[in-house]
């Protein structure tokens, strides 16, 4: 059993700063994480490989230094990982990444044999689409299984698969056919520690590198900014709203006196909270 | 690297997506569509909130409003058209099949790909749910065009695009996005980003019904079974009048107990900021903010949280605001209605036993 793993490496989230001044995105020196919700996705592909015995490959669009979180997969378990790195995909947005991601795809499919199981994360932390894991499984005509909760039932053999995925307001039980694709639900595994031999694995595998030829793209105009039918026109700061919050005054008032005013203040800005209050509890 | 000389120039100034050039076909496409999440009889309130959004876009574009009806069930679907028409629809557009009983990816992409296709719509919003994203993604994969996703405001431009804005970069700056020259202009908005609009009794419209070029044999994916989420484990955060929210500032799990108390006397939910979630100190459901729940409480109090972006797009509808925070400089106090620079440690707790001693004095006299 093949399965083909997307990851994203992204910029930790927790450690963005804006300029206070600018309103731009100071980068430097935040680090990259390999997308939090990837983890569980790799996590679970990585228990199948070992169930089925077959083989796990990492796949990631991005610059030359994204090759870190593919050896960072590496030490997870994953069997290899290619790095699709070239300037013509620079500026993708999720149509044009899912149409590379899936060239990509089948060229590993025609090298190392197809894959069964593709899995996505379910949104990176830092686009939060979720649309890509979508946008690969309708070009390759996978079996599209996203917000999954657990993976029931996996036969190879009769190229099935059962899953409980994440609903409105509850859980869907789904059977479907191999090749499909998974997007998994965030802390639905706990993820494995990288053992140490895997770590030295890691630091000495030999990382796929193709560029747009090599991962046989050929239809350029589908790829990067040409191929992203979505424009950012404008990337701004909100603006702070005309009045600022009225400021209570605390002065050195007791906590006890301090709260009184505030809750004057709110029953007097809201004048039928207090009604509402009341019918609630006289319903408990 | 080989024979990089013979492909087209890298993209950048010569650009075709950042100029408007809508090819003549692409003119057909008109109207405001709002895809109608429909499940179990019932149609999801964000496809409601979505007309009446919708209803402004149209009323901008000199266009119709125009809903997309599927599900299995003649009775109930009649219901459903009425409720859209009451919304404010003009139009319904209704596949009725047995085969869309239940929400599979593969039906429902058919279904809406083949109505959009067929009838051509402008823009076309669907609420940023699980059915809604994972419908989103496939459909505008297969026509081929631009979709924004979890959008916090959409606006109509000078030249008649839709401007979708949405948070970017992990929530600490917004971003305006067009889809200039392919249609139709597709975005998901989250449940609660939108009014609930108001609902007009006898309000009617069209209907135009679809046939689905699909049957039970053709669809690999089976629907084993259904299972409901126990009432009581459902978090009811994003229809709360009064919300009762935690940030780092509480400075240890436990004490989001102080939140807890306030939001039962208040007989409100509670809930908290992202990085609660992130260091673990509350289940993911709990969260407000763009990644979280958007709420549209009467009022909301937010305790030791310091305001960033993704959270204030996620708190921005409710009627006030109230701030407790240490920093007077808390972003915090940019969006709030009342501020209260205090610790909020000290301050829950005595707010906590005002509003106890309040309602009961207040009940016994009633």
């Amino acid at each position: 059993m093949h399965i083909v793993v997307c990851i994203k490496q992204v910029p930790d989230s927790a450690q963005i700063r804006v300029h206070p001044v600018t309103n731009t995105i100071m980068r430097q020196g935040v680090p990259t994480i390999i997308n939090p919700y990837d983890l569980f996705s790799l996590e679970q592909a990585l228990r199948l490989r070992d169930r089925f015995n077959g083989t796990v490959t990492v796949l990631t669009m991005g610059p030359p230094m994204a090759e870190d979180s593919l050896r960072k997969a590496i030490t997870f378990g994953a069997d290899r990982g290619v790095l699709l790195t070239d300037r013509f995909f620079a500026g993708s947005d999720t149509l044009a990444t899912s149409f590379a991601l899936s060239q990509a795809i089948v060229k590993i499919g025609e090298t190392w044999g197809t894959p069964s199981l593709v899995f996505t994360g379910k949104q990176t932390i830092d686009g939060d689409t979720a649309q890509v894991g979508p946008g690969i499984a309708r070009r390759l005509g996978l079996n599209q299984l996203t917000y999954v909760e657990a993976i029931e039932a996996v036969d190879p053999e009769a190229g099935s698969i059962n899953v409980a995925r994440r609903a409105e307001g509850g859980l869907q039980q789904l059977s479907t056919k191999l090749p499909a694709l998974i997007t998994m639900l965030e802390g639905t595994c706990e993820i494995r520690r990288g053992s140490l031999p895997d770590a030295l694995r890691a630091a000495r595998a030999e990382i796929t590198v193709w560029n747009a030829e090599a991962a046989g793209i050929v239809d350029l105009m589908k790829c990067g900014l040409r191929g992203s039918p979505t424009v950012v026109k404008q990337v701004f700061a909100p603006k702070p709203r005309e009045v600022k919050a009225e400021q209570v005054p605390t002065g050195d008032k007791s906590y006890a006196d301090l709260s009184e005013v505030v809750m004057e203040r709110i029953l007097g800005l809201q004048p039928t909270l207090e009604a509402d209050l009341l019918r609630m509890a006289a319903a408990y | 690297m080989s024979d990089t000389a013979k492909r087209p120039p890298a993209a950048g100034g010569s650009r075709a997506g950042m100029k408007k050039e809508l090819s003549e076909h692409f003119k057909a496409y008109k109207h405001v569509w709002v895809f109608i999440e429909y499940e179990h009889g019932n149609i999801h309130p964000v496809s409601l909130e979505l007309l009446g959004e919708g209803r402004k876009l149209a009323a901008k574009l000199g266009s119709e409003l125009v809903g997309v009806l599927m599900g299995s069930g003649r009775q109930a679907l009649s219901e459903a058209v009425t409720e859209c028409w009451e919304h404010g629809a003009d139009l319904v557009y209704l596949c009725d099949d047995p085969v869309l009983e239940h929400y599979r990816n593969e039906p429902y992409s058919k279904a809406l790909t083949d109505i959009v296709n067929t009838y051509k719509p402008e823009v076309l919003l669907l609420g940023a749910t699980t059915l809604g994203r994972d419908l989103a993604g496939s459909v505008a994969t297969t026509v081929l065009t631009g979709l924004t996703a979890d959008c916090t405001e959409l606006a109509i431009d000078g030249e008649g695009s839709l401007a979708a804005t949405r948070p970017t970069f992990g929530g600490s700056l917004l971003c305006t996005i067009h889809t200039l020259n392919f249609r139709p202009q597709m975005a998901t908005i989250r449940p609660r980003v939108m009014a609930m609009p108001e609902r007009i009794p006898g309000r009617t419209g069209r209907v135009i019904e679809h046939t689905l070029d699909m049957r039970e044999e053709d669809v690999v994916t089976k629907v084993l079974r259904f299972l409901p989420d126990r009432e009581s484990t459902k978090s009811q955060l994003a229809y709360a009048d009064v919300v009762v929210a935690g940030g780092i500032g509480l400075r240890s799990p436990e004490n989001l107990q102080l939140v807890r108390n306030l939001a039962e006397v208040l007989g409100g939910e509670w809930g908290g900021s992202r990085p609660l979630v992130q260091k673990g100190w509350m289940p993911a459901d709990r969260q407000i903010g763009q990644t979280g729940k958007t709420i549209r409480p009467k009022l909301y109090i937010a305790a030791g949280i310091s305001g960033a972006i993704q959270h204030r797009v996620g708190v921005e509808g409710a009627d006030l605001i109230v701030a407790i925070n240490t920093d007077p400089k808390a972003p915090i106090f940019d969006f709030a209605h009342l501020g209260i620079v205090a610790d909020a440690l000290q301050l829950l707790p005595a707010l906590t036993d005002a509003f106890r001693r309040r309602l009961s004095v207040n009940r016994l006299a009633g």
